[in-house]
């Protein structure tokens, strides 16, 4: 009995600990769900990811201006019925801050990534979702999160 | 066993209460500050084993009996960078008075990442690679830079999350030490 109690305490004392521990990250980035696109037989699909940056924080662009900076990266799953012609990153700003010798390749505000698909060959007519990953490190002036990766999905509808 | 789990739980969730005061002003974004000035509600720093540069052990409690600041940093966080040199200045002024930086660099990649890094720079104190248990003791890491200020008897008399001024620091040391 004893044993049980001491268990079931100190359970939720790490599940109470685990939930102080996330509440303290803040939702940074966030994506817009995307709409279902039809994918036609032939010829190319553009697909936009919007995101929006939380005012005051940036996220490094997917061309870091120092190497030791985490970039912006989209990748998409390559069983998909999509496969990526190129991924269009946003133009990056470049801003000065206190620790870094030259200006810094940043995203914030609200920004599009736009990826060309061309259709895959063995895609069989009907619905179905792309999915992808968007990784990202964030910070403001003050303080930096730990690289977080969202998962996109987006709806398909293939002709 | 379910006393090594419980103790683990009680370490965790007193430096998660060390962290809960911090915890509405880091989702804001803004640097958070907890100090205990109350020796007597000052919780247990969680003591680690973890390698240095060298493969050396370091062990927090082998520091007891001396002031530690122990900061949790990473390569790619810029506002680290610009704590590194005050605590360079900090080991080289009060190390002979009981004090000691430690870093831990919570780099994905590891000494890939930190190795690098220290060569091109004069770190005169010992940096260590984390773990995520070690993260999870210390009630996760969720920003960086994040700063513990360990009094002699092993127990943490300040949290600081985000970039803090230098006085600051320096103030909470010198109290510590005297």
């Amino acid at each position: 009995m004893k044993t049980k109690s001491a268990s079931f305490w100190t359970s939720a004392l790490a599940v109470w600990t685990l939930a102080a521990a996330s509440a303290q990250a803040p939702q940074i980035l966030a994506i817009q769900e995307p709409q279902k696109v039809a994918v036609p037989r032939q010829g190319e699909v553009r697909i936009a990811l919007k995101a929006s940056m939380q005012p005051g924080y940036h996220a490094n662009s997917n061309t870091p201006s120092e190497s030791y900076l985490i970039p912006l990266r989209l990748t998409w799953d390559a069983q998909a019925p999509l496969q990526v012609v190129e991924i269009l990153y946003p133009k990056p700003k470049l801003e000065k801050f206190a620790f870094a010798g030259k200006p810094v390749s940043v995203l914030d505000g609200e920004f599009e990534i736009v990826t060309r698909f061309r259709r895959a060959p063995n895609a069989m007519p009907g619905p179905a979702f792309l999915q992808g990953k968007l990784r990202y490190q964030a910070c403001n002036d003050k303080m930096c999160f730990p690289p977080k990766t969202l998962d996109v999905k987006v709806p398909l509808l293939i002709q | 066993m379910p006393f090594r789990f419980s103790m683990f739980a009680t370490v965790a969730l007193a430096a998660s209460l060390a962290l809960a005061g911090c915890a509405s002003q880091i989702s804001k974004g803004e640097p958070a500050a907890r100090r205990d000035k109350n020796q007597a509600e000052r919780k247990p720093a969680p003591d680690f084993e973890l390698k240095d540069i060298n493969g050396k052990v370091i062990r927090l409690s082998d520091y007891r009996g001396q002031v530690v600041l122990l900061n949790f940093w990473a390569t790619w966080c810029g506002p680290c960078k610009i704590e590194i040199p005050w605590f360079v200045e900090f080991q080289r002024t009060y190390k002979d008075r009981g004090f000691t930086v430690i870093g831990v660099s919570v780099d994905e990649d590891g000494w890939e990442a930190v190795r690098p890094f220290l060569a091109g720079r004069q770190v005169n104190y010992p940096v260590v690679v984390s773990t995520p248990e070690v993260e999870q003791k210390y009630g996760g890491v969720e920003a960086l830079p994040m700063s513990f200020l360990i009094d002699r008897e092993g127990r943490i008399a300040s949290t600081h999350v985000g970039l803090v001024a230098k006085k600051t620091y320096e103030d909470e040391i010198r109290q510590l030490l005297d």
